[in-house]
């Protein structure tokens, strides 16, 4: 089995109460950071733990951190990233749910890294549920002295909240979420200047992703080492991936970062195969915005060497024939799946959420979902398929945040992946709407590379 | 049903004010705007939509143009602008929702309750529409149901049938 650092107890009856999660050990890395660690010393472990961010940019934490201003009397603020939208991601929802108070210590801990002493969780408004058990969360550790003035003595005062969203996916961009969280829509501001200069209200501010922060909390009680002994390379420590689409065991798994993508798909331990005896067509392997792969490539890179879940191997070969890690929202399609149809879901979703300040965005994704629409419904034509090309290509770069480029690869992976099934929708219109064009060659062998001697 | 009109006039009760109060102490002196989100989710969970009137009063409190709340509120998705039914059902239409069925649950709903997507039944009770990622991909299909948006999830045409008896009779 794998080792467990988030969840480890998560199976523990009424882990979500303060009680039973500080019998299990919960609050001690609080009691370590306050009584017996500077704020620099936290810095210092999470930079030795080579934690990158769990949001989907992988950015490492440590360094973010140390990057943080500080100058004098004006404060300082941490915002947690629970606005969880992306398609597929599901992770941060679970983990609120089931074991709020890591998340909660998590905020602790970090909040005294950086000298912030008030906080917000910005979680988003749909997880109304979850922000009532937040709320209740913080309220039983204040009870308990590890909230408010002078917690457990050090002189260290933090006061949390949290902040509901009110449903709009780029409120996970970063600087997007600052904007709502000061209660105006959420347009992405132009950086420079980055939160960690001119943040909330101005101040500096860091906004690292729910597990980013509930990873805070083994790496203070274990040291920043013993995290980054797990894992491959420069993809250290343990990773929740969210599972879902036509698998047989949909979920969310902590993974060490460095099992194969064959096992993740095919273990009982985690995605338990294929659902309904089917076979393997595609996966989106991190979310709605990172490029999907057709089986073959998602098993293999084109060395033939085994695909492992981490953030190098997923991206090896780049977009060509790569994908990404980006938040572990791992979705599975299986042979019966529509390639088509699913790249305009995709497409509908981020025209729908395009806050519509640049025109490359605001324009182009809904063009995409138009063409997709009508390509899908079985009145495309052949020079449809270069116009979305042509669309993507625009967007890409050509915007504020990254929103744009997240509509456009899932757009041109699927048209260099999946080209044929495309085309077939235009030579076949009327096949397309009854029946689809199913697994083709997705999963065959990838051919051999010219060996060159 | 309707508990107030497009037109009408209303004053927030002296326990919504009071939620209020709690709320801007959450953010630093001068930043009450912050609130404008939590305040706003409190005046629709009282009324089921926000009424002209309604964002106006916010404005006031917040001492705000009441431009700064009319553009957050057509700017974000879960704020009605429009009176709804009392149980608008909220179904996941994205990605992996869709690759298990969300299509066939909201033909379903749209046949069980007899109004298009965004219409209100005759009875007042019920409305629905599809929505974005809700964050339980791994439950789909999922709906989820306001003002304290309970999910409902691993959804099947038995399920929903099931739960819009229970609504009814509530
Ligand atoms: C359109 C868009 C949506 C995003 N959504 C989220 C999100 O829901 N949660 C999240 O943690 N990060 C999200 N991010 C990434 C954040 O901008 C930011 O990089 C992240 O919160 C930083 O935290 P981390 O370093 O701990 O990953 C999103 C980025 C973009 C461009």
């Amino acid at each position: 089995m794998a080792r467990k650092l988030l969840f480890e107890h998560i199976n523990v009856p009424g882990i979500n109460t303060f009680d039973v999660y500080r019998k299990q050990g919960g609050y001690r890395a609080v009691e370590k950071a306050l009584k017996s660690l500077s704020p620099d010393d936290v810095v210092e472990e999470v930079k030795k733990s080579g934690l990158r961010g769990r949001g989907g940019a992988g950015f490492p934490t440590g360094m973010k951190w140390s990057f943080l201003a500080k100058p004098e009397g004006v404060p300082r603020y941490l915002v947690c990233n629970a606005d969880e939208s992306e398609p597929g991601t599901f992770k941060d929802r679970y983990l609120m749910t089931n074991i709020p108070h890591l998340l909660i210590e998590g905020m602790i801990v970090s909040s005294y890294a950086l000298g912030a002493n008030t906080s917000y969780i910005y979680v988003r408004g749909e997880m109304m549920p979850q922000i009532r058990i937040l709320e209740k969360a913080i309220a039983e550790a204040k009870a308990a002295g590890f909230l408010g003035k002078n917690i457990l003595g050090s002189g260290f005062d933090l006061e949390l909240y949290v902040q509901p969203g009110g449903g709009a996916y780029i409120c996970g961009e970063e600087t997007a979420l600052l904007e709502s969280l000061e209660g105006k829509r959420g347009n992405p501001r132009i950086k420079p200047p980055f939160p960690a200069v001119s943040g909330l209200y101005g101040c500096p501010t860091v906004v690292n992703n729910v597990e980013s922060i509930a990873a805070v909390v083994p790496i203070v009680n274990e040291g920043g080492d013993e995290y980054a002994k797990i894992g491959i390379g420069r993809s250290t420590g343990t990773k929740l991936i969210s599972a879902s689409g036509n698998i047989n065991k949909p979920g969310v798994y902590e993974i060490e970062l460095g099992v194969s993508v064959e096992e993740f798909i095919y273990s009982e331990e985690y995605c338990g195969g294929i659902a309904n005896g089917k076979r393997l067509k595609a996966v989106v392997a991190g979310g709605s915005s990172v490029p999907i792969l057709p089986a073959n490539l998602i098993l293999k890179t084109t060395n033939g060497e085994n695909r492992l879940m981490t953030y190098e191997s997923l991206s090896d070969g780049g977009f060509a024939t790569g994908t990404m890690l980006g938040s572990g929202g791992f979705v599975v399609l299986d042979e019966d799946a529509c390639i088509v149809r699913n790249t305009w879901n995709f497409s509908r979703f981020y025209h729908h959420e395009s806050c519509g300040q640049c025109s490359p965005c605001r324009e182009g994704t809904g063009w995409m979902e138009k063409v997709l629409h009508r390509l899908e419904y079985g009145h495309g034509t052949m020079s449809d398929i270069d116009l979305l090309v042509n669309v993507a290509k625009q967007i890409e770069g050509n915007t504020i945040c990254p929103l744009g480029d997240a509509a456009a690869w899932p757009v041109a992976s699927a048209i260099r992946h999946f080209r044929d099934e495309f085309e077939w929708h235009v030579t076949h219109p009327q096949e397309a709407l009854k029946g689809n064009y199913g697994l083709a060659h997705y999963a065959d062998p990838l051919p051999q590379i010219a060996q060159t001697v | 049903m309707l508990k107030v009109t497009e037109t009408q006039e209303i004053n927030f009760s002296k326990e919504l004010i009071a939620q209020f109060d709690e709320m801007v102490q959450r953010y630093p002196q001068g930043k009450q705007k912050s609130a404008l989100l939590p305040i706003l989710h409190a005046v629709q969970a009282e009324y089921g939509w926000l009424s002209p009137s309604a964002m106006d009063n916010v404005a006031e409190y917040l001492n705000i143009q009441p431009i700064e709340v009319y553009e957050v509120a057509t700017f974000y998705t879960m704020f009605f602008l429009q009176p709804q039914g009392k149980y608008v059902l909220e179904v996941c239409r994205t990605g992996p929702c869709q690759l298990v069925g969300a299509d066939k649950i909201m033909d379903h709903l749209e046949k069980k309750l007899g109004v298009k997507e965004g219409e209100v039944t005759k009875d007042g009770l019920f409305s629905w529409r599809g929505v974005e990622c809700l964050a339980a991909c791994g439950m789909a299909p999922v709906l989820q149901i306001g003002p304290d948006y309970t999910y409902y999830e691993n959804l099947t045409a038995d399920k929903l049938d099931t739960l819009i008896e229970e609504l009814k009779k509530k």
